[in-house]
């Protein structure tokens, strides 16, 4: 796995952006070969959204050629309602951005069949070749998407029933009542995240530095779903130094001496406004035009 | 779906680069509109799976709902007023004028006029929709006959009436049909008003109060008869005062009917009121405010004079005052007078005052009809022919404040008709009727 690791939210959530915008512009996508994006909801990658969106404002970068898959949505929750994943995604993202509806994909928590629904989420990853890079967050109780505790690390997309850690963690965005976080979640699986070729975890802020310890300091564990990336050729974690706080020394130490090798990733930042390489600022200066 | 197939397969246009008034707040967010109402994008992405048609950039400019005008009595060189074959074209001429100024919705107002008149003129102006062609009729203000006579204002005094007698037949055989009839202004000390403001609530009716002389225990039975209107609050009724606040004390009294919203309209430019007279109604009673145009102001200069006198105020409640409370007042809230997803639209703003002060710049303008770029510049009156609106003036009556503060000589008011009761620009001609 890589370990980035910056000092601050803003810091990390830039890199984050940087590297999806290269990824994406490095890909070359046009109308027949489509740049395929997993995307997350929640706080963590907000500051990722908005860098992106600055981008694309700025003429950096186009979502023309991107077709996104979201991870999850809550079950049974109207699709205007301001909570849904639905909603998250048209305010924090889609909206600002020159993506196509068509483009998007959101499983729907109001379908009739559930599990129809979710297999044919899958059989649309499929026919869009495959994810190229999926990116995720992570839960206090170290979950993937909706993959609480316990789930199969081999699982695909299917209905949850969320764990009381994570109907907690939510319940912020419902007024703080309990009974108002909706109980049930259609989630890609573990292993549907597996098979993207690339996964970026970004991890930010004290309260899931225990998770993040979990995830790669000790084995894989099905308590610990994210810890499953152990396995994949090529994972991405970017945090902030709260997220290290559980870490070993040694770890955190290790890491931050490959930075100089890693920001080769986002420097030189690339953009469509220019075909060759873009000399840039180097990643410790905030992003400016 | 209005249209049905056609309304979906409607082109959608995308308003970019503006803020727009919604919920009570200007937000940094896109119009869009699609076959003549305010369209949910967030439906269109993920169920019609749509992007826009055509996107234009309003350029930093805010949009906001098209003002409604609920008391304008002509302008342009019309008079609602007179009873002539015309008065349709007139009618016409006027919502065709008042766009440039913002207004897409407005109530042509009559004031004290022998029942000829009435029978005469209201079937000649019919409830009509807005478009391109001109601001939307919303229906009648009939300002009097039914007013006090020593309030009477401008009014002539051989027209007053009462409906002592009779009541409500007596106030079917002054005006003839009702049926075009939106608001009804009336004092309501007259006798049997109850009766009245009943009968015409039970018909749709808006009653406001005004030209009146009544005590504030008068007003609070008015409203809970029925009445939910102030008429050019302060002009035309007794003054405020602090053992009988009259019908001003209507903004805080707490006699009112539960779940009563009461408005008020205030003549705001900044010479039939003081500012400190709008600010005082505005803070005791901000929800109810409505902006009327007054005399020879149009709508949006009234609007940014309330805006600099209630300098606290904000430009969203300023705009408010003009387009989602006269809305409200009339039951139209759903459709007019917000920017809210389903309501009235129209073609879209043209674009118009690029480069200008923030407030001044494209009041763009939806709302019933077509859209509207608003006349820049806060320094000075429109560069169009002066509008006269909102109140008459009583001829002979004292015009010193008003030649002062006449603005710029482009200004050229045409006569009022019979009244004759024009005023003179620095270097216009005189209007017809005399000077003083």
């Amino acid at each position: 796995m890589k370990l980035i690791i910056l000092d601050h939210y803003s810091q990390a959530s830039e890199w984050a952006a940087k590297y999806i915008r290269n990824r994406i512009i490095q890909f070359n996508p046009g109308p027949d070969k489509y740049f395929t994006l997993g995307l997350p909801t929640g706080s963590t990658p907000l500051g990722c959204y908005k860098k992106l969106i600055e981008y694309y404002k700025n003429g950096d970068l186009s979502f023309k050629y991107v077709k996104t898959f979201n991870m999850d949505e809550y079950v049974g929750l109207p699709r205007d309602h301001p909570e849904s994943y639905h909603s998250f995604m048209w305010n924090n993202f889609f909206k600002h951005i020159d993506i196509h509806p068509e483009n998007t994909h959101i499983l729907d928590g109001n379908a009739a069949d559930l599990q129809a629904e979710c297999d044919a989420f899958e059989e649309k990853i499929k026919a869009a070749g495959g994810i190229e890079l999926f990116v995720g967050g992570i839960g206090p109780d170290g979950h993937i998407a909706f993959n609480e505790p316990g789930s199969s690390l081999v699982s695909r997309t299917r209905v949850k029933t969320l764990a009381m850690d994570t109907i907690l963690a939510n319940a912020r965005f419902f007024d703080g009542d309990l009974a108002k976080v909706p109980t049930m979640a259609l989630t890609v699986g573990v292993g549907t995240v597996m098979d993207a070729r690339e996964v970026m975890i970004l991890i930010t802020g004290a309260h899931k530095a225990f998770a993040l310890y979990k995830a790669i300091e000790e084995g894989v564990n099905h308590m610990w779903t994210v810890s499953a990336f152990q396995q994949h050729p090529c994972t991405v974690f970017v945090c902030d130094e709260d997220a290290t706080l559980e870490l070993k020394v040694k770890t955190v130490k290790y890491f931050k001496g490959l930075m100089l090798v890693h920001n080769k990733l986002v420097d030189p930042l690339y953009s469509i406004k220019e075909k060759e390489t873009e000399k840039s600022q180097s990643s410790k200066k905030p992003y400016s035009d | 779906m209005r249209g049905g197939q056609g309304a979906v397969r409607a082109p959608v246009l995308q308003f970019t680069n503006c803020r727009i008034l919604r919920g009570r707040a200007l937000l940094w967010e896109d119009l869009w509109v699609r076959g003549g109402r305010i369209l949910d994008p967030e439906k269109l992405f993920f169920e019609e799976r749509r992007v826009a048609d055509e996107q234009r950039d309003c350029g930093g400019c805010i949009l906001a709902p098209g003002f409604i005008d609920v008391q304008i009595n002509g302008g342009f060189g019309v008079d609602f007023s007179q009873a002539t074959e015309g008065v349709g074209s007139g009618v016409a001429l006027v919502a065709r004028r008042i766009l440039s100024h913002g207004v897409t919705s407005f109530c042509p107002t009559l004031v004290t006029s022998p029942p000829e008149v009435y029978h005469k003129v209201l079937p000649q102006i019919p409830v009509k929709s807005g478009g391109p062609h001109g601001a939307g009729v919303l229906g009648v203000h009939l300002e009097g006959p039914f007013i006090s006579r020593e309030k009477r204002g401008a009014h002539p005094e051989a027209h007053l009436r009462s409906f002592e007698a009779n009541a409500f037949h007596d106030v079917l055989d002054t005006y003839g049909s009702l049926d075009n009839v939106r608001i009804v202004t009336l004092a309501p000390e007259l006798g049997r008003s109850h009766e009245v403001i009943q009968a015409l609530t039970a018909r749709g009716i808006c009653v406001s109060l005004g030209h009146s002389v009544a005590d504030l225990q008068a007003a609070e039975e008015a409203v809970q008869s029925g009445a939910t209107f102030i008429t050019h609050l302060f002009n035309a009724m007794l003054p405020f005062h602090h053992r009988d606040p009259g019908i001003v004390g209507l903004l805080t009294s707490d006699r009112l009917p539960r779940g009563r919203h009461i408005f008020y309209g205030m003549i705001a430019d900044g010479m039939h009121t003081n500012p400190a007279a709008l600010r005082i109604a505005h803070r005791a009673h901000p929800q109810g405010t409505q902006t009327l145009s007054g005399s020879i102001a149009p709508m949006d200069v009234c609007v940014r004079h309330f805006l600099q006198a209630t300098a606290g105020c904000s430009v969203e409640s300023a705009l408010e005052a003009a387009s989602l409370h006269p809305a409200q007042l009339l039951g139209l809230e759903k459709r007019k007078g917000t920017l809210d997803f389903g309501a009235d639209a129209g073609q879209g703003p043209t674009q118009g005052g690029p480069g200008q002060p923030e407030d001044a710049g494209v009041l763009g303008v939806p709302g019933q009809t077509s859209w509207c770029s608003m006349t820049p510049s806060m320094s000075g009156p429109p560069t169009s022919q002066a509008s006269w609106c909102g109140r008459r003036r009583r001829p002979g009556s004292d015009r010193g404040p008003w030649l002062e503060r006449t603005p710029s000589p482009s200004w050229t008011l045409s006569g009022l008709g019979r009244r004759g009761a024009g005023l003179r620009g620095a270097s216009g001609s005189p209007a017809p009727g005399g000077q003083p």
